[in-house]
C-alpha cells in the first residue's frame, strides 16, 4: 500500500513535532526542570510515524519506556505530556507517573511502561479484547531490541498467534539495551526471525525510511483488521543519544553514531518529500515553525502549570 | 439457601456474572475442556463458549497480562492462576502493571480484574504448590486481596470481586473446595472489606483466615467448655482490612490472638496486630500472640507438613496463655 501525499505530510510533520519535543526535553532536562530521568526518542521517528499513520483513534498501542514518539504519533497532546514530564498537575497523569508512564485512554494509548517488556501482554489483552467484542480495532505493541529477548515477549507473541489476535508486534531495534548491544543479546542477525516460532508472518524493515515502516505497518494492521492474526515487524533504527539523557554512552564508537546520524530519518524524508513535489522549501519552515510553537508553547504552559498538593499523594489508588 | 461446596459456589458465581454480564470471561490453564483443575469452572465451557471460557496455553504471564490488558480495553476478565505459587512466573503483569496502571495514568484507567488462585498446604503439593502469599499482594497499593473461609462467603465475594473496578487478587484456600455449607441462592453479594463475626464471644478476639478459620471455631468450641469466650473474626477481605471490626471486638474482649497459615515473620498477622497495638494498645490485657507457619517452606512428607500448618490445639493454647489459664 503506498502512502497518500496528505499522509506523508502529516507524518513529516510528526516526526518534526517528536524531535522538536524531545530536544527541548533534554535541553529542559539539562536545566534541571524536569526531575528523574527522560529517554529520548531521537534517530527513531520514523517508526512511530510510519505505524501510527496506519491508526485510528480507536486502535490501541502499547509503548515503553522510550514513549515519548509513540504518544505524539498516536494523538497525544503536548502540553499534557509537557506538563506530565515537569511532574506538574496538568500533565497527563497529574503528575502520578511522569515521562515513564504516560497513557491516553481516551486515544488507545495504554502507557509509556517502565518494565522492558511489560507492554507485550497487555497489547494481546486488548487485541483480545477487540475480537471479544467484534470490532475491527488492533493492537500495537512497540517493543525494543532489549524486549525481545523477554519471555512476556514471547509469551504474547505466542499467545496472539494462537488466538490469531489483531496485534502487531512492532520491534524497534535501536541497538542497545542501554550498553548491551543487540550482536551480544541474541544470536539471530534479524530479530524478525523469532517469529517463525510462532508461525507468525515477519518482516525486517529500514526503521529509518518512513514509508517502509508505512508500507509494513499497512500490510500488518489491514491482516490484523480481517482477523488473519498477529505480524511482527523490525524496524532497524538507532538511538542517536544515550539510553537516557545523562548517558554518556561510552559503549559505542563515535564512528558508528555518525554512520547513522547521515541517515537520520527526519532529512532522508525532507530530501525525498521535495524530490518527489510533495512539499516545498517554504512549506518546510511553515511546518518547521509550526512545530516549534507549538512546542514552546507546551513548555510554557508545563512551567506556568501548578505543582500536585501534597495531599493527592493516595489519590487514583482505586477506583 | 442450598447446601453446597466452596468449590460450587464458585462455580455459581461465575454462571450469575457471567449471565448477567456479556463482558465477563474466564481464563487461564485448564479452566475450560478440564473445568478448572479443583472443579470450580466446570461446566462455563459448556453453557458459555470457547471466546468466554479461554484455556490457554502453560504462559502464566501471558494470561495474567492479557486479562490486564483486556480489562484496561473495557472487559472483565477472571483470570484463574491454578496455584498461587505461580505468582513468581508472571508477578509482574499485577503489580507492576494492573495494580499501578489507574495510579501511574492519574486515575484515567479502570482494571477490573479478578485474578482468582487456589493456595495453602494440607495436600502433600510440598513447597512449590502449597505456600499462602497473601502478605506478599497486601504490600501493594492498587490490589485488593480476599480470602474467603466458607461457600456463603466465597460466592458472596467473588460476585463483588467481579463487579469491582479495581484489580482484587482472589485466594482460595486448596482444603475449601470440598467444604460444605449453607449458600444463598441466586444474585448475593458479600461486600469486600467487610468483616464478619463467625462466633462471638467475650474473653478472646480471634482473627483467622481461610482454612484458619474453622480450626480457630472448633479451637473455641473446645476453649468454651473451659469457660473461656472466644470471638472468632474472619477478616474476608484483607485489603482493604475492616480495622473497626477487628477494633470493636478486642476493645470488648481485651486480647487479640491472630491466625493465619502463612509464614509468621512478615505474614498478615503482623500488620494486624501492629494495626491494633497503634490504635486499641490502651485497650490490651494482655501482649498479642500469632499462631501461624513457621519460617520454612512448606514440606512435603506427611508429618513435616502436619508440623508447619498451625493446628487447632495450638490455637487453643496461644488463647490460654493470654487469658492466663
Amino acid at each position: 500500500m503506498s502512502i497518500t501525499r496528505e499522509k506523508l505530510v502529516d507524518a513529516y510533520t510528526t516526526m518534526v513535532k517528536i524531535r522538536t519535543f524531545e530536544e527541548h526535553a533534554a535541553q529542559l532536562f539539562a536545566e534541571g526542570k524536569i526531575p528523574g530521568f527522560v529517554h529520548l526518542y531521537v534517530g527513531e521517528e520514523a517508526v512511530a510515524a510510519g505505524v501510527c499513520a496506519t491508526l485510528r483513534d480507536s486502535d490501541y498501542i502499547t509503548s515503553t519506556h522510550r514513549g515519548h514518539g509513540h504518544l505524539i504519533s498516536k494523538g497525544g497532546d503536548v502540553k499534557r505530556m509537557m506538563a506530565e514530564l515537569f511532574g506538574k498537575r496538568t500533565g497527563y497523569c497529574k503528575g502520578k507517573g511522569g515521562s515513564m508512564h504516560i497513557a491516553d485512554m481516551t486515544l488507545g494509548i495504554m502507557g509509556a511502561n517502565g518494565i522492558v517488556g511489560g507492554g507485550p501482554p497487555l497489547a494481546a489483552g486488548a487485541g483480545f479484547a477487540c475480537k471479544y467484542l467484534g470490532r475491527d480495532d488492533v493492537a500495537v505493541c512497540f517493543f525494543g531490541d532489549g524486549a525481545a529477548n523477554q519471555g512476556t515477549t514471547h509469551e504474547a507473541m505466542n499467545l496472539a498467534s494462537c488466538w490469531k489476535l489483531p496485534v502487531v508486534f512492532v520491534n524497534e531495534n535501536n541497538r542497545y539495551g542501554i550498553s548491551c548491544s543487540v550482536d551480544r543479546a541474541t544470536c539471530v542477525t534479524d530479530i524478525a526471525d523469532k517469529a517463525a516460532a510462532f508461525d507468525m508472518p515477519a518482516v525486517s524493515v529500514d526503521g529509518n525510511d518512513l514509508m517502509a515502516v508505512y508500507e509494513a505497518a499497512s500490510e500488518a494492521v489491514e491482516r490484523a483488521r480481517r482477523g488473519a492474526g498477529p505480524t511482527l515487524i523490525e524496524c532497524k533504527t538507532y538511538r542517536q543519544r544515550g539510553h537516557f539523557e545523562g548517558d554518556p554512552a561510552g559503549y559505542r564508537s563515535p564512528e558508528e553514531v555518525a554512520e547513522w546520524k547521515a541517515k537520520d530519518p527526519i532529512p532522508r524524508l525532507e530530501k525525498k518529500l521535495l524530490e518527489m513535489g510533495v512539499l516545498a522549501e517554504d512549506r518546510i519552515r511553515e511546518i518547521r515553525a509550526g512545530v516549534l510553537a507549538e512546542v514552546e508553547e507546551a513548555v510554557r504552559f508545563a512551567e506556568e502549570s501548578p505543582l500536585p498538593d501534597p495531599s493527592e499523594v493516595t489519590e487514583d489508588v482505586y477506583a | 439457601m442450598a447446601t453446597m461446596t466452596f468449590a460450587d459456589a464458585l462455580n455459581d458465581a461465575h454462571r450469575i456474572e457471567m449471565r448477567r454480564d456479556p463482558n465477563v470471561f474466564v481464563v487461564g490453564e485448564d479452566v475450560g475442556i478440564y473445568g478448572g483443575i479443583f472443579g470450580v469452572t466446570k461446566g462455563l465451557l459448556e453453557e458459555f463458549g470457547e471466546m468466554r471460557v479461554r484455556d490457554t496455553p502453560i504462559t502464566e504471564s501471558a494470561f495474567v497480562g492479557c486479562a490486564v490488558g483486556a480489562a484496561a480495553a473495557g472487559l472483565r476478565p477472571v483470570a484463574e492462576l491454578m496455584f498461587v505459587d505461580f505468582i513468581g512466573v508472571c508477578l509482574d503483569q499485577i503489580y507492576n502493571q494492573g495494580a499501578k496502571m489507574r495510579y501511574m495514568f492519574g486515575g484515567k484507567a479502570r482494571i477490573p480484574l479478578v485474578l482468582r488462585a487456589s493456595c495453602g498446604a494440607g495436600i502433600g503439593a510440598a513447597a512449590q504448590h502449597s505456600q499462602c502469599l497473601e502478605a506478599w499482594f497486601m504490600h501493594v497499593p492498587g490490589l485488593k486481596v480476599v480470602m474467603p473461609s466458607t461457600p456463603a462467603d466465597a460466592k458472596g465475594l467473588l460476585i463483588s470481586a467481579i463487579r469491582d473496578d479495581n484489580p482484587v487478587v482472589f485466594l482460595e484456600h486448596k482444603l475449601l473446595y470440598a467444604t460444605e455449607g449453607e449458600v444463598p441462592e441466586g444474585e448475593c453479594t458479600v461486600p469486600l472489606g467487610k468483616a464478619d463475626v463467625k462466633r462471638k464471644g467475650e474473653d478472646v478476639t480471634v482473627v483467622a483466615t481461610a482454612a484458619m478459620v474453622p480450626k480457630a471455631l472448633a479451637a473455641a468450641e473446645t476453649l468454651a467448655a473451659e469457660g473461656i469466650g472466644v470471638e472468632v473474626v474472619d477478616p474476608r477481605t484483607l485489603l482493604p482490612l475492616d480495622e473497626e471490626t477487628i477494633l470493636a471486638s478486642v476493645k470488648k474482649t481485651h486480647r487479640l490472638v491472630v491466625v493465619h497459615e502463612a509464614v509468621k515473620f512478615a505474614g498478615p498477622g503482623g500488620e494486624i496486630a501492629a494495626m491494633v497495638a497503634e490504635k486499641a494498645f490502651d485497650y490490651l490485657d494482655a501482649p498479642i500472640l500469632r499462631v501461624a507457619a513457621p519460617f520454612s517452606p512448606v514440606p512435603f512428607s506427611p508429618p513435616l507438613e502436619q508440623a508447619f500448618i498451625p493446628s487447632e490445639e495450638r490455637i487453643a493454647q496461644a488463647v490460654r496463655e493470654v487469658v492466663g489459664a
